[in-house]
């Protein structure tokens, strides 16, 4: 176990190095930077100032070694536009992704675990076709889409929930969410649940099959103790590897949603840098989004060891 | 005193390529304490009539068409039909009542469960055992079928086991919770030769202690001779020859087993003398069978063969047989 975490350290350790890379190089491929942030009737010794004051006239090279040993300090750079580090105007918004991506794959866990045991031990029963019909619609359904015809139903028209924004309230300190988080959440959840659905589904009916199911049978266990303690249990150790690539796919994936609902996170502020070609913190927003997901695969291969005891006790 | 008298079990699958009928009428029975070895090429139904009996078989495509499966309790004054159960009986009879060891243990038991839990479970549905209670239970069974170090091997995993330890686990899941009747289904063909006869020995062994009746399903015929009171032997899916073991080596009737027999160096000599195979292949179970499914093979048929299928009758006490010669 200890050897497999390791080895897991090392290859995240380089990808995030290969991630560096590809984030910096972008960015020079795009050209000249200081020419798009300066007015158009700037004069060239303008243009040569602000460039030497930002750095870009040094080699390549040069600039790359500070923009890697500044990462790796945590210093990503001031962003063009806020005049503020990168980093902080990223965990400033960081609380309101997590509220939105923890709640979206808890909608998608409460719906999508359920509804994929009952369609996958009762095949072509009516469980199965809402789980199938569950999973279609999660895999076509734009979610940009799904998210205006509810802000339509059940903001506009119901007044359930608020049409856009982001409330919290705070008990003891903490910063709680309300339900201004349900819509942007289910909205943002539909792919994720479709996918957890689909992938409950097949796990049950595979595994349903195995031997060591039928045993359980030939020992007179209810059907309730075969498919928790065998078949959920046992179909629970692949899905935990879908809900870590799911997380850092919510956690990444929610501009459109975030901008519709006008969620103050993460994927708001990308929309904002690249509306303002604020490459500084684009760069930053690029690296600090895979490093959380290299860090939930991480995270997740590690929780996937300790589930499955053939890894833990493995070596 | 019988206590299974399984009568004219008919199971077919209903499949894409057609219906095969994998049991065409079978038909035996099982004295208490009594072990009844099934012998038959690979094929002939042995694990389906086993599975059919306690409704294991995944439906669909499984059908049990036909047939009874009588067990008797309390010295032969009630009997159930196995085969029309209510579900909560039929978890009861599970387990409880009859025990089952799968050919290999490596799938047949599950992966990400302590051995020591999966032998508790079934403790805490039939017996009603505490966790507590449950788990000292489970550790003496485990001493019980010859684990060393069952305090700590409780807490281990299947893929922790060799092969003969993982066999011994299902045996202790078997009769964890004394069941009248162990089937056997082919326990040690999964394992090394040299932890086939341990195993072989741990189940004649529980068998005298525990006063077990044991179907026996197995190719080694040196086993069969061994430790077996009586045999079945299994072809097309219905039984061909029922008889007492040594009746069976000495004076077998039907070809089939003439066949299987005919290269055993002698009963005692050779050890572990494997089925010898027959010239030709197993029927097609797709059709329906309306005459001897031997005759392809059969050296002695005749017209009456291909025209009819033959009755099972006693050729002799206790000997019986499904050939017309
Ligand atoms: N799930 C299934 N679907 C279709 N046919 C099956 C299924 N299980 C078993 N059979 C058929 O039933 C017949 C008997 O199989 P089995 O009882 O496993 O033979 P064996 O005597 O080797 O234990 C075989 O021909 C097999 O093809
Ligand atoms: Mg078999």
């Amino acid at each position: 176990m200890q050897r497999y975490i390791l080895s897991r350290l090392v290859q995240s350790a380089g990808i995030l190095i290969g991630v560096l890379l590809i984030v910096f190089f972008m960015l020079q491929m795009t050209g000249d930077p200081v020419s798009l942030m300066v007015s158009r009737n700037a004069s060239p010794e303008q243009v040569e100032a602000l460039r030497e004051e930002l750095g870009y006239n040094r080699p390549v090279m040069v600039q790359f070694f500070d923009f890697f040993t500044d990462a790796l300090t945590g210093d990503f750079g001031m962003s063009l536009r806020h005049r503020q580090p990168s980093l902080k105007l990223i965990l400033d918004r960081l609380p309101a992704t997590v509220e939105l991506a923890a709640t979206a794959l808890m909608f998608a866990l409460v719906i999508g675990v359920p509804l994929g045991l009952l369609g996958g031990s009762n095949p072509n029963s009516f469980w199965d076709i809402m789980a199938r019909g569950a999973g279609l619609i999660g895999q076509t359904i734009p979610n940009f889409w799904l998210a205006l015809i509810l802000i339509v139903i059940l903001s506009v028209h119901l007044g359930w929930f608020p049409t856009f924004g982001r409330n919290t309230w705070s008990l003891f300190g903490l910063t709680l969410p309300t339900r201004s988080v349900v819509l942007p959440a289910f909205a943002l959840g539909l792919f994720t649940t479709g996918q957890i659905v689909r992938f409950v589904r097949s796990a049950v009916l595979e595994i349903k099959n195995e031997d060591y199911v039928r045993t359980a049978y030939s020992k007179g266990l209810s059907d309730r103790n075969i498919y928790m303690r065998h078949i959920l249990r046992n179909a629970s150790i692949p899905l935990i590897s879908i809900i870590g690539v799911q997380f850092g796919y919510l956690m990444s994936g929610s501009i459109y949603i975030e901008t519709i609902f006008s969620w103050p996170g993460l994927g708001n502020l990308l929309a904002e840098a690249i509306g303002n070609r604020d490459f500084a913190l684009v760069q930053a927003i690029a690296f600090f989004t895979s490093l959380v997901v290299v860090a939930l695969n991480l995270l997740t291969d590690v929780a996937y060891g300790l589930a499955d005891p053939r890894i833990r006790y493995g070596d | 005193m019988p206590i299974l008298e399984v009568k004219n079990l008919v199971t077919r699958f209903y499949t894409i390529e057609g219906v095969v009928h994998a049991l065409n009428g079978v038909s035996f029975d099982l004295e208490e304490g009594e072990i009844l070895g099934i012998v038959g090429e690979s094929g002939s139904g042995k694990s389906v009539a086993m599975m059919s009996l306690l409704n294991l078989l995944p439906m669909p495509p499984a059908r049990i068409e036909r047939g009874k499966a009588l067990f008797y309790e309390n010295g032969g004054q009630d009997s159930v039909d196995l085969l029309t159960l209510t579900k909560a009986e039929r978890r009861r009879v599970r387990g409880g009542k009859i025990g089952y060891i799968f050919q290999d243990a490596l799938s047949a038991l599950n992966p990400v469960m302590t051995v020591g839990r999966q032998i508790g479970e079934s403790l805490m549905e039939h017996l009603g055992l505490s966790g507590e209670d449950a788990k000292h239970r489970a550790v003496e069974l485990l001493e019980h079928v010859g684990i060393p170090g069952a305090e700590k091997r409780y807490y281990n995993y299947p893929h922790q086991f060799s092969g003969g330890m993982r066999q011994r686990v299902m045996i202790a899941i078997a009769i964890a919770c004394d069941p009248k009747i162990v089937i056997a289904d082919e326990p040690t063909t999964a394992l090394d030769v040299t932890v086939q006869a341990q195993i072989v020995e741990l189940i004649k062994r529980l068998q005298e202690e525990l006063r077990l009746a044991v179907i026996w399903i197995t190719h080694d015929l040196g086993v069969v001779a061994g430790i077996a009171d009586r045999v079945l032997v299994m072809y097309a899916g219905y039984p061909v020859e029922i008889s007492l073991v040594d009746d069976l080596y000495n004076n077998p009737v039907h070809p089939y087993t003439k066949g299987l027999l005919g290269a055993l160096p002698g009963i005692g000599g050779k050890r572990a003398g494997r089925l010898e195979s027959i010239e030709g292949a197993p029927p097609d179970l797709l059709a329906k069978p309306k005459h001897c499914q031997f005759v392809w093979r059969c050296p002695y048929a005749f017209d009456r063969c291909r025209n009819e299928m033959p009755e099972l009758v006693e050729i002799a006490p206790k000997h019986y047989t499904k050939c017309f010669l």
